[in-house]
């Protein structure tokens, strides 16, 4: 399954609620988008837990959404970036999604 | 003369205060990140209108605020305007009080030279005597 993540950290327990649940079935994957791509960036306080998550699942961002917010040059490494064309793919790709509204 | 401008401002007298020239602290809370809401733009846009009212203006960023004022966006690929150079004219509408607090930029990895503004960086309690001094807190 897919969980796209969209709220930022900081502001919203949606990343926590996926990490949690996260890693459990094959081929899960996440992908953080809009304001959740700051849960990218090095030296931000989910870091760690984002680092330990990718030793499970396939960590993805979108890269607009990177870039727009100037995180471009502090992304954590391993994380995979996708252009939208990327993210209809993840999508066609995986069996279902849940996006953590 | 009195009469007349009570009338022209819908029954409310502003006289008193034009005439004694008040100015008042205000201070604009910036605690969203840019695009994600619409609370930044907006934010921005009343600092502009404010700025006309020649008040005592500062601005204070805190939370995911601090990452308005992050160098290096480019914003092209999703199709919405970059207003973050916006920050850079502040000083030519004499807004140059931009505090920012430090455990904010702490939190999220951030350093003074990651931000595209000069501002003041402050701890959460100087933070709190800086906000203690406004006459009108306005939180986006």
């Amino acid at each position: 399954m897919l969980h796209i993540v969209n709220k930022s950290p900081f502001e919203n327990q949606t990343l926590d609620s996926c990490l949690r649940v996260v890693g459990n079935a094959d081929g899960d994957a996440i992908l953080l988008t809009e304001d959740a791509v700051f849960a990218a960036s090095k030296g931000n306080t989910n870091e760690s837990k984002i680092k330990a998550v990718m030793g499970k699942v396939k960590v993805y961002a979108l890269w607009p959404d990177v870039e727009a917010r100037g995180m471009q040059d502090r992304v954590i490494e391993g994380i995979k970036m996708v252009d939208y064309g990327g993210f209809v793919d993840l999508v066609a790709e995986h069996s279902n999604c849940q996006s953590w509204l | 003369m009195g009469e007349e401008m009570t009338e022209a401002t819908g029954g409310i007298d502003f006289e008193d205060e034009e005439a004694s020239g008040v100015v008042k602290k205000f201070m604009f809370v910036n605690r969203k990140a840019p695009y994600g809401t619409i609370y930044a733009l907006e934010a921005l846009e009343v600092v502009l209108i404010s700025a006309a009212f020649d008040q005592d203006v500062s601005l204070a960023f805190l939370d995911d605020g601090v990452y308005q004022i992050v160098k290096g966006q480019h914003t092209k690929a999703i199709d919405v305007k970059n207003f973050s150079p916006t920050y850079r004219a502040l000083e030519g509408y004499d807004i140059e009080k931009l505090y920012v607090e430090k455990e904010s930029l702490d939190q999220r990895g951030l350093t003074e030279a990651d931000l595209l503004v000069d501002v003041q960086v402050m701890s959460s309690a100087e933070m709190a005597k800086m906000m203690a001094e406004q006459d009108i807190v306005i939180s986006f």
